[in-house]
Formats: structure tokens, C-alpha cells, sequence
């Protein structure tokens, strides 16, 4: 059998509820905390904006260099929504579809947009904590500011505990959810074929 | 052997001697004291306290139990320390008729109620000397609103308010003739021209503006404190007086000749009806209104020029004398609205009004007779019943929630809890020393918070390290939630507190403004970002458009003033977080400084008499560059040729200034 249990074709609309709630919830939440910070700052990071203590988080950023953080500098709030869509649009193609094989190019479409992600979050975390303006009035050799791709760090004053939202947490599930079905949708068609 | 038991011996008596002293506070203080008024490090008081400054003429706020001193809220006087005063936008909250008025006395205070209860709106602070009543909103803590008041003098019974804020009161301590007309001082130009005024100010419950809505004028005497009724007795008010011998001189012997002296009730609901039926008579005056606008953050001056007067000796029907002995001082309503408690300062027992009996008595018309065409009604007609040697002086006297009052006495130095219903003395407590008022949270409101009562006293002398011949005032904290009352804190305060407030700290801290959102910010000279400063010459008067912002201020750098300008340095702060303040002070600049809170915009005046260098700073240590935070001003001769230029290197990064 090569087509999908109605368990299977109905996780993909489940799948698909669950990158829909990144329109409603934060992906990423980077929380700061400092001696002069007691209530905390912090930032929350959309699949296309940023919301948060953003203007706060720039004025500290000023003394060491680091780059204004600006909504317009980041093209993935332009790639990322098209991506989910097209994602999601590639789900529904797969429920119709109705095949196994479909399913499984699904989950790995969805891996490969993840990795992608976390990659390029690393990235724009590591040029926004090494890429300092030189002539920043305080300056620590050897210092680097980039924040921590998920977990906790201490920064000078500062500690920074970055870790998934809401959002981001129904995209891990959409992933489990994946990958589960999919284990479950192998081993089927393996006893079937026995 | 022997010498050594006759050395003991005599150690011993000398024991026994000391331990005969007189009663202190060390004795005083009990048990458990110090764990009801800790409050650990981070955490917060259950009370915020308002405090009146007296001669400071300020309003200071502490932190219940712990007794900490929060802040101190500029009112009726110059405060050089945040620029009260001296700044453009709040030298029109002190205009008066008479001129910018740099200090006052502030007596009293006023926490906004509805029905009958705290809610935490607005404080309301009255200038004795220069009669104003001002009003401050409890999101900023702030004073938003000053207004002055005509046909006044010694602004005393005031600011106290009805039980929805309906009205804030003013009434007069010195008789003075209407207008202020210039007259012969004398015993007999005191009983023909001399008048005292009770303006009943209107407050606007959307905007708590204040407007005078009607003035009663009564036959000279002083008017010293007051009380709204509540509940039953909503739509009176109750005033104490003194000096109705209406001497001119020497109040001292000859204001306390008389065994009785005046409660005034004054039926406002019936003023009222007189004003709507067109009864009363305006009058041309003149006074300030002084209004600061949160959003230009600048203040704003209206003079007055009429105001509506009721003459309750030819409109009868709403004025009523009630006697009470001697010389009373407070003047007090319970919490059930039916007990009137008048404090006769001279009096050796405390009467007891009971509202029902006025009423009743008024409808009986048992008066006694008549003062200046009002009438007086019978002592017994009005009277409840009499504290019996409570002791001496009795001043203020405020409530709990369970039935009791508390009465202070100056002379013999104490706080008297008695029981309303029964007239009988519960307790006795020492202050330290002649106390003048007290007050219970809540105390003048229909619900009592109850739970402490404080001393703010008159007398300080020995209560702390020794500071020369100008001590701290001198104030304790005592519970009152058993039995006896209990000295928990003594601690030092600030001017000359007289009346003070209490609120539960739920009902303003979660309302506290943090900053000024700087895009409401509709100053006319704002710089919204660093790219808009400027400096603008118009004639002799020069505008610097200027901006703080961690760690810098925008112009740093500017030329071509002249001798004998006019410079106005207009200074945003464009932070948007909590506690970030910039401060902003220039050399030889007659003025204070100026303390800019996130948002806002302040203006600092400054006419250079001599050419020079001026540098100019960040007077509030803002961040780990604050002390960088300066900058330079050049002034030439008068008529000199030096182009006006400005700039600073925030735009053009480290290449070069950009100089415009």
C-alpha cells in the first residue's frame, strides 16, 4: 500500500494548523537580564517582525558597537512567511496526492526550511555580536556579544536566555507531528509488505 | 573585702536611683516592634504616606511601615533640585496675582474619594500664605494644577474635600476685607469690614480641574480647620473657628476670652439651590489659574476676573453656628457621617456634635440667638455628649474602622483613643513630643484602612543625633490594632508636616507612569530625533533645539551667542525606558538645573552677561558615559560677527563634526 492512512492524511491538516499559529505567536523570545534591568528586557522575534524592548535593546547596544537592530534589515520577513505558505500549499498537494512517498518529501521539505532557519538565525546572530563599529566607546578585547542560538549565556553585564515562543513551539510540534507519521506511515507499509 | 561590698553597695544604689528615672521610649517600645515595620530589602511598604511640608511648602511621600522617605513632590515652592519653578514650562504654575511666588506654607492634604472612599485619583495641598489650593495626579505623581484664591487670606481650613470630590474647600484663616481693600487695622474696622470666605471649588471628575464655583462670605473671624459631611451628613460641611471676639490684636489673650467659639455647618446642597436659582451675586476679582498640559508639558496661566458670592446673612437658611469650646482646632466628621468632633485647643473635654440633633434642632429653630444675622443653635440642642478629661490641648482627632477616635493632644504631649459611641477613654499613648495632627490611613474617609495611627509632632529636641540648633521634624508609627495602641517607629521628617494621607499602595502603584511616550509629546519646541535640533536666532532671543540621549546631547558644540541673549536651550530627552532622566546645567547660567524625565521636553533660560567659554552637562548620571555627557558654548561680544553654528558628531559618525 502506498497510500496514506486517513491518520496520516488527517496530521496534515493538523501539520498546517500548526505553521498557521506563527501569524498569531512569536517564533523566538531572547530574554535579557542585567543589575540595572531588574524587570528584565526582551525580544520577540515574528515570522515577519520583531516586537519587544527593540529601542531599548539598541540604545544598550550603543556602547559596544553592535548594530541597530531595524525590521527593514531582515529579508527573512519577507522569504519566511512565502516559505511557510508555499509549505503549507505543499501539504494540502499532499493530502490530495494521497501517497506515502509524498509525505516523506514533506517532512524533508520541512527539515530542510528548519535547518535553513536555524542556520541563518545563527548567522545573523554571530555578524550581529562579532560585526562591532570600531570606534564603540567600550571595547573588551577578545569580547564577542553573539547571543545564544537557544539556552542561556552571560554577556558583560548582561545575561541572555534565548529560547522558543509559543510559535515556535507548535513549528516543533508540527515537526514532531512529522516525523512521527512518518516513523508510523514506514513501519505500516513494512508489516503490510511482510 | 570591706571597701570592695561598700564599693558594690554603692554601685547598687546608684542602680537602683537610675532605674527610678522617669519613663523614655526605650521603655515605651515593646516586643515585637521592629518586625512590624521591617520591611526587607526589594520589597515593598503596604502604605503610601503623603505628607504635608509645612514651611518647605512641598509634599513628601512615604513608605508605611518602614517609614522611608520615597519622594518629595514640588508644590508651592522653587525645587532648583528638578528645576520646579525655574524651568519655562513650570514658572507659570507659581504666578499669582501678586507676581511668581517662589514659596509657601502647605498645611493640608487631600486624597480624591468617591463615595466616601480612597480612590486614588488625585492629592489636593493647600498654600496657607498665598491662598491656593493645588492639585496632583497620582499616575505621575506630579502637580498638574495650581489656583489661586480671591478674597482670602491664610488659606488654612482647606483643601479638605466632599465624599465624591464633588468640592475641595477653602475657607480662611484671616478675616480680611473683601477684595482686599485697604482699611484702618482696629477692632472696629475688623467687625464692619473684615469677612471670611469659604470658596467651594469645583472639580471636574474627567479632568479634576479646579474652578471656584461659589465664595460664602461670613462676618470676620478665623476659620481655622474642616470637615465635608458623609453619608447622612453628605451635603454639609463642618468648620472650626476661632477668634469670633473678632479682636484685631493680640489673638493670643484676646481671641480667648470667649468659653465658646463657633462650629460652622454649611449647607452646600442649599448653596447650591441659591446659585441655581440665580441668588448670587458676582463679583469682579481677580485670580490665577495655572494648568500644566502633559502632553506640551508645559504650563499655562488664566487670570480670573469674577467670581460668584453668597451672602448667608441675607439668603438664610443655610449657615448655622454651633458652640463649641474653646478655640477649636480640628474639626472632624466620623466614619458613619454622624459624629461632628470639635477640638477645642483651650477645652478641657472634647464635645461631640451629633448630626441628627443639628438637623433636628434647626427644625425646632432652638437657637440660642444670633452672630452677625446667622443663628447660633443650643449647645445641649447639638450636643451628643462630652469626652470627660481626655487631657490637654486636644487638636485633630481621626477614626478607625472598628468605632474608635483618636485625638491628639499638644500640651500633655499624647494620642487619646476613645470610643465614639460611649464618649469613654480606651487608652493613652506618649509622642515625642507635642504632637499636632495625626492620622490614621483613612481616617477621614467611610472606610477607615485602620491599623496605625501617626504622630507628626512639633517638637523634636533629643529624638535623634544632634544637627545643631535646626533639627527634623519628628513623627511615630503606632499600631492600633489591639487593644492598646503600640509604638512600633520613630522617625525624622521634613519641613513641618501638618496634615498627612495614607493610601493602600494597591490603589496608585500599578497606575505609576514610567516614562512620557515621547510620540504624544506636543512641545512647541521638541526635537523629535537628533536630526531635528537646531538653533534658531530671533533677535536677541536665541532657540537651541537640543536632545539627550545615552551618552551624548545634541548640539555639543555652539557659537555665535552674544552677550545679553536670550538662550533657551529646549531639551528632549528621547529615552524610552524606565528611570533614564538627563539633567542639563550650564556654567554661570542664573538658574537651577533642569532634570528631564524620557519624552519630555524642559526649557532652561540663560542670558550670558560676559563673553567665554560655557560648558554644559548632563547633570544626572545616566550610564557608564554619563560623565562624558558635556558640551560647549561659545559666547562673544555684543555685535560681534561670529556666525551662529552648532552640531555635534552623532550624524556624520567619528570623520568629522557636522557643523551646520
Amino acid at each position: 500500500m502506498k497510500k496514506l492512512s486517513s491518520l496520516g492524511r488527517a496530521s496534515v491538516f493538523v501539520v498546517i494548523a500548526c505553521i498557521v499559529a506563527l501569524w498569531f505567536f512569536p517564533m523566538w523570545r531572547i530574554d535579557l537580564a542585567a543589575p540595572q534591568y531588574p524587570e528584565g528586557i526582551y525580544m520577540n522575534i515574528w515570522i515577519n517582525h520583531l516586537s519587544g524592548d527593540v529601542d531599548i535593546i539598541n540604545g544598550l547596544n550603543h556602547y559596544i558597537g553592535m548594530k541597530t537592530i531595524h525590521e527593514k534589515d531582515f529579508k527573512e520577513f519577507v522569504y519566511l512567511p512565502i516559505a511557510l505558505i508555499s509549505f503549507c500549499v505543499i501539504g494540502l498537494l499532499v493530502f490530495f496526492w494521497n501517497r506515502k512517498v509524498g509525505y516523506y518529501i514533506w517532512f524533508f521539505i520541512f527539515m530542510v526550511l528548519a535547518g535553513l532557519s536555524m542556520y541563518d538565525f545563527w548567522k545573523w546572530e554571530y555578524d550581529y555580536g562579532h560585526n562591532l563599529d570600531p570606534t564603540a566607546p567600550i571595547k573588551v578585547p577578545g569580547m564577542a556579544y553573539q547571543p545564544p542560538l537557544i539556552g542561556y549565556k552571560k554577556m558583560l553585564n548582561f545575561e541572555a536566555l534565548s529560547q522558543p515562543d509559543i510559535g515556535g513551539w507548535f513549528f516543533i510540534i508540527a515537526g514532531a507531528i512529522l516525523a512521527g507519521v512518518s516513523i508510523y506511515e514506514w513501519r505500516r507499509s513494512k508489516t503490510q509488505l511482510t | 573585702m570591706k571597701r570592695l561590698s561598700l564599693i558594690l553597695l554603692s554601685l547598687g544604689a546608684l542602680v537602683t536611683v537610675q532605674s527610678c528615672k522617669m519613663k523614655t521610649t526605650e521603655s515605651a517600645v515593646s516586643g515585637d516592634a521592629a518586625s512590624k515595620v521591617y520591611v526587607a530589602p526589594g520589597k515593598h511598604d503596604e502604605l503610601y504616606n503623603f505628607v504635608s511640608g509645612g514651611f518647605n511648602g512641598q509634599v513628601s511621600v512615604y513608605g508605611i511601615p518602614s517609614g522611608r522617605l520615597l519622594k518629595v513632590i514640588p508644590v508651592f515652592s522653587l525645587n532648583p533640585e528638578n528645576g520646579y519653578g525655574y524651568s519655562e514650562e513650570t514658572k507659570p504654575m507659581l504666578q499669582t496675582t501678586h507676581g511668581h511666588i517662589p514659596w509657601d506654607d502647605q498645611h493640608h492634604l487631600a486624597l480624591s474619594q468617591t463615595n466616601g472612599e480612597q480612590d486614588g485619583r488625585w492629592l489636593f495641598a493647600n498654600a496657607n500664605n498665598t491662598p491656593r489650593v493645588a492639585r496632583i495626579d497620582l499616575k505621575t505623581f506630579k502637580t498638574m494644577e495650581i489656583i489661586e484664591l480671591p478674597n482670602s487670606a491664610g488659606n488654612h481650613s482647606s483643601p479638605f474635600l466632599t465624599e465624591n470630590t464633588e468640592y475641595v474647600i477653602a475657607g480662611t484663616r484671616f478675616a480680611v476685607p473683601i477684595n482686599n481693600e485697604e482699611s484702618a487695622i482696629n477692632d472696629q474696622t475688623f467687625k464692619e469690614k473684615f469677612k471670611s470666605t469659604v470658596s467651594f471649588i469645583g472639580i471636574d471628575q474627567n479632568t479634576g480641574h479646579m474652578g471656584v464655583s461659589f465664595q460664602v462670605i461670613l462676618p470676620g473671624m478665623d476659620l481655622d480647620l474642616s470637615r465635608a459631611g458623609k453619608g447622612p451628613s453628605h451635603g454639609w460641611f463642618f468648620f472650626s473657628t476661632y477668634n469670633t471676639e473678632q479682636a484685631s490684636t493680640l489673638l493670643e489673650v484676646n481671641a480667648s476670652q470667649k468659653d465658646k467659639d463657633y462650629i460652622v455647618a454649611i449647607n452646600w446642597k442649599k448653596a447650591e439651590e441659591y446659585i441655581k436659582a440665580g441668588k448670587g451675586k458676582k463679583m469682579p476679582t481677580e485670580y490665577y489659574h495655572n494648568v500644566l498640559n502633559e502632553e506640551t508639558h508645559t504650563a499655562t496661566s488664566e487670570v480670573i476676573r469674577e467670581v460668584l458670592t453668597l451672602d448667608p446673612a441675607e439668603l438664610k437658611d443655610f449657615v448655622y453656628l454651633i458652640p463649641c469650646p474653646k478655640s477649636p482646632h480640628g474639626c472632624d466628621v466620623d466614619p458613619s457621617g454622624q459624629y461632628i468632633v470639635g477640638s477645642g485647643k483651650l477645652a478641657a473635654l472634647i464635645p461631640v456634635f451629633s448630626f441628627d440633633k443639628i438637623t433636628k434642632a434647626i427644625a425646632d429653630r432652638s437657637f440660642e440667638g444670633e452672630y452677625h444675622g446667622l443663628p447660633v443653635i443650643k449647645y445641649e440642642a447639638a450636643l451628643h455628649g462630652e469626652v470627660k478629661k481626655p487631657g490637654l490641648g486636644p487638636l485633630h482627632t481621626e477614626f478607625d474602622d472598628k468605632g474608635n477616635a483618636y485625638t491628639s493632644f499638644f500640651v500633655s504631649s499624647e494620642i487619646v483613643k476613645w470610643s465614639v459611641k460611649d464618649l469613654k477613654v480606651l487608652d493613652r499613648v506618649p509622642t515625642y513630643y507635642s504632637i499636632g495632627h495625626l492620622m490614621v490611613p483613612g481616617g477621614d474617609t467611610r472606610k477607615p484602612y485602620g491599623k496605625y495611627v501617626i504622630a507628626y509632632n512639633k517638637i523634636t529636641k533629643d529624638r535623634y543625633l544632634p544637627t545643631g540648633p535646626e533639627l527634623a521634624q519628628s513623627a511615630q508609627l503606632y499600631s492600633i490594632e489591639g487593644e492598646k495602641m503600640q509604638l512600633l517607629l520613630d522617625y525624622p521628617t521634613i519641613g513641618e508636616p501638618h496634615y498627612a494621607q495614607a493610601i493602600p499602595a494597591e490603589k496608585i502603584k500599578e497606575q505609576s507612569v514610567k516614562f512620557y511616550d515621547i510620540n504624544k509629546n506636543k512641545h512647541p519646541f521638541v526635537s523629535m530625533g537628533e536630526k531635528q535640533t537646531k538653533v534658531v536666532r530671533q533677535g536677541n532671543t536665541v532657540h537651541v533645539y537640543m536632545t539627550a540621549i545615552r551618552s551624548h546631547l545634541t548640539p555639543d558644540i555652539i557659537e555665535g551667542i552674544q552677550v545679553g541673549d536670550e538662550v533657551l536651550f529646549h531639551v528632549t530627552n528621547l529615552e524610552q525606558d524606565w528611570d533614564i532622566p538627563h539633567g542639563f546645567a550650564i556654567k554661570h547660567a542664573e538658574n537651577a538645573e533642569l532634570l528631564i524625565m524620557p519624552g519630555e521636553t524642559s526649557t532652561l533660560k540663560f542670558i550670558p552677561k560676559k563673553a567665554g567659554v560655557y560648558p554644559f552637562y548632563c547633570t544626572d548620571f545616566c550610564s557608564a558615559l554619563h560623565q562624558e555627557m558635556q558640551g560647549y558654548m561659545r559666547v562673544s561680544p555684543k555685535g560681534s560677527s561670529v556666525p551662529l553654528r552648532w552640531g555635534a558628531d552623532t550624524t556624520k559618525g567619528a570623520a568629522g563634526v557636522a557643523i551646520n
